[in-house]
């Protein structure tokens, strides 16, 4: 029994265009996750009792299902309610709310982190909601999100395996074809787990460094 | 959506129960070891506990379970799904737990872990007595979040052939051609499952004593 990695290293077009698709639908499924969690902790915020208690059952029922079952749902049977998505959009829209159901989470404590205070003294200045929102309430939650962001960010790139299963071309999914053609499977897989972790990685040490540049903004505990 | 449909997605959710709780204790004994390994003072065992943690919490769960499932006719190992997908389950978990266990141990008083010594444990009884103990309790509410991504993550085992509730579903949804109740019925019940999970934990919580005086 031996590993030959040169089988799998030969086809590396196939691979780094998958590793590409994998990036892409990570960075376009955390950023849209992350604005459309903004704007539904900013709706519970603002909208009145009955909107904060109606958008808490979507994100209850997000968090506490499988992704793969929200994947499943939405691809299979979307047809089905005139929702005929191709592979890549159906991935990209359940990867988002998906992380639009945690990010939602994570921005509402941002939120609850803010001295009321501030808020309180902003309006008495006559500041409008949106400059609040903007000068306010952003700039003082900004280091407390980044953390769990950062981590978010990290789930959701493993998340992205899972779209292999609906047949987006990401790197598991090319790994995986490129390793059943070249009776190399296990290579293949070992290979695009070091890239995973590499991934990973690289994420967490962006979001030490971005935590780092930040933190002169911390405000003094009073 | 029939009935004997719901049935047998009720009845593949008890293989979901199944793998996941033998899963969560098994890697708490691993990730017990792990910590174990990381508090020794010697270094390879710490390397070992290190990249252990670091890879399998790197990496996407579906990758490491292929991995495995392929891996193994390869070294010659032959084993049913049902351990398969144990295995693969235990092994992730186990990075994870040991990860919210440092936290734990690392809340342990150190001048309980004095006094012990002081009274004649030897460091293995020390660790099992004093420091394991007081980290679980420390780590409660992080082992039940913990319980309930796995309870989620072993959806995933449904692609080594395992037939949990996710792979049900599948298997329904192909013969009979009703994604949309299918799927959403299979969600539901892990939503169940998940908020009976949440509630217990919060109970367990409640009941047990703090560590430290308050």
């Amino acid at each position: 029994m031996g590993f030959d990695f040169n089988v799998i290293l030969s086809k590396q077009d196939a691979l780094l265009s998958g590793i590409a698709m994998t990036i892409f639908v990570w960075v376009v499924g955390t950023l849209a996750g992350a604005v459309l969690g903004f704007v539904v902790a900013t709706a519970r915020r603002y909208g009145g009792t009955l909107v904060d208690k109606a958008l808490t059952v979507p994100i209850e029922v997000i968090r506490g299902t499988p992704f793969l079952v929200q994947l499943f749902l939405l691809y299979f049977g979307g047809p089905y309610i005139g929702l005929s998505l191709d592979a890549l959009p159906a991935g990209l829209l359940a990867l988002s709310i998906y992380g639009a159901a945690y990010f939602a989470e994570i921005f509402r404590a941002g939120y609850q982190s803010v001295p009321p205070g501030h808020v309180e003294a902003a309006e008495c200045l006559g500041f409008t909601r949106i400059q609040i929102i903007r000068n306010i309430l952003l700039p003082e939650m900004a280091l407390l999100v980044i953390p769990p962001s950062v981590n978010m960010a990290i789930i959701l790139l493993k998340e992205t395996a899972l779209l292999s299963l609906i047949t987006v071309p990401e790197m598991t999914m090319t790994a995986s074809a490129i390793g059943s053609q070249e009776y190399a499977f296990v290579e293949a897989m070992v290979l695009i787990a070091l890239v995973y972790w590499v991934l990973v990685e690289l994420a967490g040490v962006l979001g030490r460094f971005a935590e780092k540049k930040l933190s002169r903004y911390r405000l003094a505990k009073a | 959506m029939s009935w004997k449909l719901f049935n047998l997605l009720l009845e593949a959710s008890l293989m979901t129960i199944f793998v996941s709780t033998v899963s969560i204790l098994i890697g708490l004994v691993l990730a017990i070891l792990l910590s174990a390994a990381n508090l020794s003072g010697i270094r390879p065992l710490r390397w070992f506990s290190k990249f252990f943690i670091s890879f399998f919490r790197g990496t996407p769960l579906l990758v490491q379970l292929l991995l495995l499932y392929n891996l193994l006719p390869v070294i010659g190992v032959q084993i049913p799904s049902l351990v398969v997908a144990i295995i693969g389950l235990s092994i992730c978990t186990a990075a994870y737990q040991a990860e919210n266990l440092r936290g734990g141990f690392e809340g342990v008083p150190t001048g309980l872990v004095e006094s012990a010594d002081m009274a004649g444990f030897t460091p293995v009884q020390t660790f099992w007595h004093i420091r394991v103990p007081i980290a679980l309790r420390l780590t409660l509410p992080a082992l039940i979040n913990e319980a309930i991504l796995i309870l989620k993550a072993s959806s995933l085992v449904s692609v080594v052939g395992l037939i949990e509730l996710t792979r049900m579903a599948q298997n329904l949804v192909a013969s009979t051609f009703m994604p949309l109740e299918i799927y959403a019925s299979a969600g539901l019940i892990y939503l169940v499952i998940n908020l009976v999970v949440a509630t217990a934990g919060r109970q367990l919580e409640r009941r047990l004593p703090g560590v430290g005086s308050k």
